[in-house]
């Protein structure tokens, strides 16, 4: 078994932070064996995780920091960002989907991220999100369980 | 890379040929204010070509419903031309590819405009 490995980078609330987080995930799916499309799906739910937490959380604050990690443990790529912001409640997000919440600009970022991972975890923080998102590796037993399923 | 948007007109339909990403930041709001521009002349039926378009974000989805609906309140009409595959399938999930009508020969579309 693969000794887990960990990167964490400490960012600021800024677009680039946004652009930087995308580049490092679409690397480390590379790194991971992912194929083109489930990188592309991977760095795209990083991208949002991001935006949720530089724009919505942190509200561009330059005060204000964002923790970004990913973990790859052999079966899964984990990826960990965490804001300092006022924090919100993922289930009262509307579900952008509903035909009365289609043609609304914003509310998709969520659903995206859920879209393209295999997992996606909110934590409250005092103060702060951490949203954590799972990806499992092809050919790792916890993916082999899922085809099989 | 950022986006860029240039217009043409054929047979009375202005039709904007976007490259690069629309994404949170520059890419939203060049086509934000491509769309205004075009309103303000009273160009009213819009063709975006999305043929060079590698990228869009949950931003750039939502500016792209912005821009469907700003035309459409003020009685125009906005069709969306050649998708990528990667364009095709976000618009798929997030099931605004029945919203948008979407065209891949611009012929067609040009003549799908009402009249």
């Amino acid at each position: 078994m693969t000794a887990p490995q960990r990167v964490s980078y400490r960012m600021e609330s800024t677009l680039d932070s946004v652009n930087k987080a995308e580049e490092m995930a679409e690397q480390q799916a590379a790194r991971a064996g992912l194929d083109e499309d489930t990188r592309s799906g991977f760095s795209m739910a990083v991208r949002e995780a991001m935006i949720n937490a530089v724009l919505h959380g942190n509200a561009y604050d330059t005060a204000k920091r964002v923790n970004l990690s990913f973990e790859q443990n052999g079966r899964e790529l984990i990826v960990t960002i965490n804001d300092e912001g006022r924090g919100f409640v993922p289930e009262e997000v509307p579900d952008p989907l509903a035909p009365e919440n289609l043609l609304k600009e914003s509310g998709r970022g969520i659903f995206l991220m859920r879209a393209f991972m295999d997992e996606v975890r909110f934590r409250k923080l005092e103060p702060g999100t951490e949203i954590i998102l799972i990806k499992r590796l092809p050919g790792s037993d916890l993916d082999r369980e899922e085809a099989s399923t | 890379m950022s986006m860029k948007a240039s217009n043409r007109q054929v047979d009375g339909i202005t039709i904007v040929d976007l490259s690069g990403r629309i994404t949170l930041g520059e890419g939203s709001v060049t086509l934000r204010e491509a769309i205004k521009d075009l309103l303000g002349k009273g160009q009213k039926k819009i063709l975006l070509n999305l043929g060079d378009v590698s990228y869009i974000d949950s931003s750039g989805i939502g500016e792209l419903v912005s821009a469907f609906t700003s035309v459409r309140n003020q009685g125009g009409e906005l069709k969306l031309l050649h998708l990528t595959k990667k364009v095709h399938d976000l618009l798929q999930i997030t099931k605004l590819y029945t919203v948008f009508d979407v065209k891949d020969d611009e012929a067609a579309a040009i003549g799908a405009f009402s009249r």
